[in-house]
């Protein structure tokens, strides 16, 4: 063994990387959009849509671009869904405003342009941040959500 | 004579024959005070002086016997009540009767054993002492002395490399490599970490080195876990292919050597964890132990020689500019 009282701290040697790993799309590619929302309806039944629209090069996901239409009440169940079937934590999605669904206010409530911006800003952190859990992502509820035309109230919950 | 401690009628005082040329090292008390104390080893004698100073020399101090003490003893802050004590050796300095004036005694314990390093600890402390005590009918006048005792090993003969893949099924391989499995507290760890499969969004990657002392036995077991370094390695997101380099000097953390099963007692272990902590603050993190051992000190080789280590790194990289001179010239 070579002098010990000079520790080598030259560094290990490593294989070099192939060129298209280094400069090439990385594996992590997701992104998720929540915009365009649409208030649908007439008085009393009104709410509101947005478009959740995926980007991906994940392998777990079918489809590597994806669109679909979700209200509030869709990411509450998609919400419940992972809180009751994974281990994972969910992260918190913005409030259910129920003070803005009472009578007799000056504004248009949870129509309120400001609010809806809000809103949309708030879905948006929360579906990035759980699509991209790796346990969140083993969830049906997950895919059909994002990827799904519709969603499926009554199907069977289960890992991918 | 008092009940109380003040105005005892008698000052001890020990000293050691090697005060001078004795090394001293630093040491955290239970409080968390650094002091310094004399450094011994095993099989080193501990020989010196005890003065016993009258505080009236008019006043006789009458005694049922001085003796003095050489203890290494194991406490567990949670059982102090039991007594642990791995070595005990006693040495009589006066048989009963009194002091008329002021005295020296000399003492020696010849070549003592003390088989396990200093260590105070969250729950547990191992401490080394001489005591002096002077005995009498109602209370005693004893003093202590502590002192530090470290335990040194020899380069380890097999000290082979630490390599692993590791990873989460489809979402994050890693291999990871640490270039020995025994460090020294002085010596450094050169490692690296290489990105098979990258499909989160990494933010950056720390690696730590976590103190584990477990306490006790049975029924009553504790575990303390203390992280004493963080060092950052990567800051940004890795793509497949890329090789981290690691490079993690050990002599600027407060470490001390690995410890297993102490008398049965205690063990401390060290671990390095390499975390990797992505963009929503989600931690990933692969737990090895190493085995931290003391080396005692290196006598410093002549300069020339360190510069002869020196100028052999600076040869191979002069190599590749030679060789990156000579195809240029080529070109043209």
């Amino acid at each position: 063994m070579s002098d010990p009282t000079v520790a080598d701290t030259r560094r290990l040697n490593s294989k070099p990387q192939d060129l298209t790993d280094a400069y090439g799309p990385p594996s992590n590619f997701l992104e998720i959009d929540v915009y365009d929302p649409q208030t649908i309806g007439v008085g009393r039944n009104r709410f509101t849509t947005y478009e959740v629209r995926m980007q991906t090069n994940l392998p777990i996901f079918k489809l590597k671009d994806s669109v679909v239409r979700r209200r509030y009440s869709d990411f509450e169940w998609l919400k419940n869904e992972l809180e009751r079937d994974s281990k994972i934590v969910v992260p918190p999605l913005p409030g259910k405003a129920l003070k803005r669904q009472l009578p007799f206010r000056g504004d248009e409530g949870i129509f309120e342009d400001s609010f809806i911006e809000e809103r949309r800003v708030g879905l948006e952190q929360f579906i990035n941040r759980l699509a991209g859990h790796p346990l969140a992502q083993n969830e049906r509820c997950l895919h059909m959500f994002l990827q799904d035309e519709s969603i499926d109230r009554n199907y069977i919950p289960g890992k991918v | 004579m008092s009940f109380f401690s003040f105005g005892q009628s008698a000052q001890i005082d020990i000293v050691l024959n090697d005060a001078e040329t004795r090394k001293k090292a630093e040491h955290k008390t239970e409080d968390g005070k650094v002091d310094q104390y004399f450094l011994f080893y095993d099989g080193d004698t501990v020989s010196g002086k005890v003065n016993i100073t009258l505080k009236n020399p008019a006043k006789r101090l009458e005694h049922q016997g001085i003796r003095i003490e050489f203890i290494g003893k194991i406490e567990l802050y949670y059982d102090r009540g039991n007594n642990y004590e791995f070595v005990s050796l006693v040495k009589d300095l006066a048989q009963p009767g009194e002091l008329t004036q002021s005295r020296t005694f000399d003492f020696e314990f010849t070549n003592v054993e003390k088989p396990y390093e200093a260590y105070t600890g969250q729950n547990v402390k191992l401490r080394y002492f001489l005591r002096v005590t002077v005995s009498r009918r109602l209370n005693d006048i004893s003093k202590e002395m502590d002192i530090v005792v470290h335990t040194l090993s020899m380069y380890p003969e097999l000290n082979s490399s630490i390599k692993m893949e590791v990873g989460i099924e489809d979402c994050l391989h890693i291999e990871f490599e640490y270039n020995k499995s025994k460090y020294h507290l002085k010596d450094v760890i050169v490692g690296k970490i290489y990105f098979l499969l990258v499909r989160i969004k990494i933010r950056h990657m720390e690696i730590n080195i976590i103190k584990r002392e477990m306490t006790g036995t049975g029924t009553n077991v504790y575990h303390e876990n203390d992280t004493i370094a963080k060092y950052e390695i990567m800051d940004g997101a890795p793509v497949r292919g890329e090789s981290i380099p690691i490079r993690l000097f050990l002599a600027g953390y407060e470490i001390t050597p690995t410890m297993r099963g102490i008398n049965k007692k205690y063990s401390v272990r060290y671990y390095l964890n390499l975390v990797l902590i992505d963009e929503e603050e989600r931690r990933y993190f692969k737990q090895q132990e190493i085995t931290l051992w003391r080396r005692g000190d290196v006598v410093r080789k002549s300069m020339s020689h360190q510069a002869a280590i020196a100028s052999q790194r600076f040869e191979s990289s002069s190599s590749d500019e030679k060789a990156l001179a000579h195809a240029q010239a080529k070109e043209q």
